[in-house]
């Protein structure tokens, strides 16, 4: 019964796993290329722009994933409880968004002539749009994190509300009938029983932002690009010769999230007994 | 207790759960403010900074896409086509694989779970790349049977998920009970066993859907311009400087995870809310 699934996943995801890494090592005998050499890996690893790229990608996805976790617990804590269905319906929606609309939206709503300079310049605190500080196409990228925010901060809302409904609030009045405070009480009874449900669920976000490709190309600067769209710059030269130079530059990525998959993994199983 | 007591009970009451509802109300509304100007761009003739509202209001993005130039009947018929095939053939792989997970216990459980897992766990920039060389060899690449294919590595473990959960939760004995009464193992299936996960399928397919719409890149990637989907055409939109263009394609391509995500909240809504009807009138969709 697994067959199928195995199938598709082991055969598209493992094999294209497998023709990557082949590629990098500049294997592609399709194209000739036939000797098993090291000279991409050996270049991306020393090239100080790909470093850069690495940096403004793990800064993009940590930034995000630090802001939507923090954000989501406050907002699951607070929303424990509530009854307000369409506020709540509303609140899933930029889960089924796309990442390309939402960065569309982030645009049209942060851009230096977007609705919130307007408001700001009707406000009388700026003239022109020029006056506004750039929040899309900015060193910071901003306009990326804002996206990812706004995409990621509902999904780990909904995963932290389950993983509260999972928990009796009983335990919590016990502490607080014993005299904890309400920061002993989130600190050691709520955030030990969701840690590794939410460390996964924050693990998810950082995986995707770090590796996506979409809202960086449409807002960030051109140089340096994420890693991803730098990825896609070299596969898309005509110059056969940067193709295992892209092929490891992606393979970075997955190497990246990977390991981190992993040590997520192991913390999760030592600390919080999973 | 006096009726005035009682009054200001009944008010307090009423008051702490307005207050309740305030964190709900504020976030709903920031996970709805970037939609906002998509909207208002879509339909908008003029809109010059800083007014804070459309100065007058047009029909010419929708038009504009009604010409036959933009390609955008063929990207929405090509996003379609490509999306209904995409959560066909996720749900016919995952399925069987969603019983095993969620129905048994076996040797390596915990490793197919892992496989499952690993597409949504590593970006799939890498794979797609890779998978693009071997395609091109199997003549897949440049075809709407490529794209097809390499959408269902991140649709297939989400509707895996999805469905193995649906069975997690299931015990299998009013299953037990029919082949007792005696029917086949497929009438069983046929007859009560699709019926009760019929929601949760619903979801899982309406996700693999969605996953499959969204897609950009892995789509660009495998169809190397020759396939073009309603993405592609927002993408380029969103990259050029019409606004009032951009927003009514945000539109058209909004519609599907807008109705999905109802479709969804309807699916799992829990039955016990359900009962109350005068709940069911005031939040039904559409008459709020």
């Amino acid at each position: 019964m697994l067959a199928p699934a195995l199938v598709v996943i082991g055969g598209l995801f493992g094999g294209g796993l497998a023709d990557a890494l082949a590629q990098s090592f500049g294997w592609f005998p399709a194209l000739g290329m036939h000797d098993l050499e090291l000279d991409a890996w050996r270049a991306v690893l020393r090239d100080p722009a790909i470093l850069h790229s690495l940096l403004l990608t793990l800064y993009v996805a940590a930034t995000t994933t630090a802001i939507s976790t923090i954000l989501a617990v406050a907002l699951a804590l607070a929303l424990r409880g509530s009854s307000a269905r369409l506020p709540m319906a509303i609140l899933h929606l930029p889960i089924t968004i796309p990442y390309l609309l939402a960065a569309v939206g982030i645009t049209l709503l942060v851009s230096q002539s977007g609705l919130l300079a307007r408001v700001i310049a009707n406000l009388g605190f700026i003239d022109e749009p020029r006056d506004f500080p750039p929040l899309v196409y900015d060193p910071y990228a901003i306009g990326i994190i804002l996206t990812y925010v706004w995409k990621e901060t509902p999904f780990i809302t909904l995963i932290t509300l389950a993983l509260l409904r999972g928990a009796p609030e009983e335990l919590e009045q016990v502490a607080r009938t014993l005299g904890a405070t309400r920061r002993q009480c989130l600190r050691h009874v709520i955030l030990p029983r969701i840690m590794s449900g939410l460390l996964a669920a924050a693990f998810v976000a950082f995986a995707f932002t770090f590796g996506a490709f979409e809202v960086p190309l449409l807002l960030g600067e051109t140089s340096p690009p994420t890693l991803p769209v730098l990825a896609w710059y070299e596969y898309q030269s005509l110059d056969l010769a940067d193709r295992p130079t892209a092929m490891a530059v992606a393979l970075i990525i997955a190497i990246v999230t990977g390991v981190l998959a992993v040590v997520l993994l192991r913390l999760s199983r030592r600390f919080f007994n999973v | 207790m006096s009726d005035l007591d009682r009054e200001m009970g009944t008010f307090l009451i009423l008051l702490r759960n307005k207050i309740r509802n305030v964190p709900i109300s504020i976030a709903a509304l920031l996970a709805l403010l970037p939609l906002v100007p998509v909207a208002l761009w879509s339909v908008s003739g003029s809109w010059r900074f800083p007014a804070l509202w459309p100065e007058a209001w047009s029909l010419r993005g929708f038009r504009h896409l009604a010409e036959p130039g933009t390609r955008f009947a063929e990207a929405l018929a090509t996003s379609l086509g490509i999306a209904v095939a995409v959560t066909a053939a996720s749900i016919v792989v995952a399925l069987p694989a969603g019983i095993a997970i969620g129905a048994h216990r076996f040797r390596l459980r915990n490793l197919v779970i892992l496989i499952v897992l690993l597409p949504i766990l590593v970006p799939p920039l890498a794979v797609t790349l890779g998978i693009h060389g071997a395609f091109i060899q199997l003549g897949l690449a440049d075809t709407a049977v490529g794209v097809i294919l390499v959408h269902l590595v991140p649709a297939v473990p989400y509707a895996v998920l999805i469905l193995a959960s649906v069975f997690a939760s299931r015990s299998g004995e009013i299953e037990a009970t029919a082949r007792t009464l005696g029917a086949a193992p497929w009438q069983a299936f046929l007859h009560v066993t699709l019926p009760q996960i019929a929601p949760g399928l619903a979801v899982a397919a309406l996700l693999a859907f969605l996953i499959s719409w969204s897609q950009y890149i892995l789509t660009v990637i495998i169809g190397g311009g020759s396939v073009l989907t309603l993405a592609m055409l927002l993408f380029s939109a969103a990259s050029g400087n019409d606004p009032v263009v951009t927003g009514a394609l945000a539109v058209v391509f909004a519609l599907p995870a807008v109705t999905a995500l109802l479709l969804v909240l309807r699916l799992l809504r829990p039955r016990v809310d359900r009962a109350p009807a005068l709940d069911r009138v005031r939040w039904a969709p559409g008459s709020n």
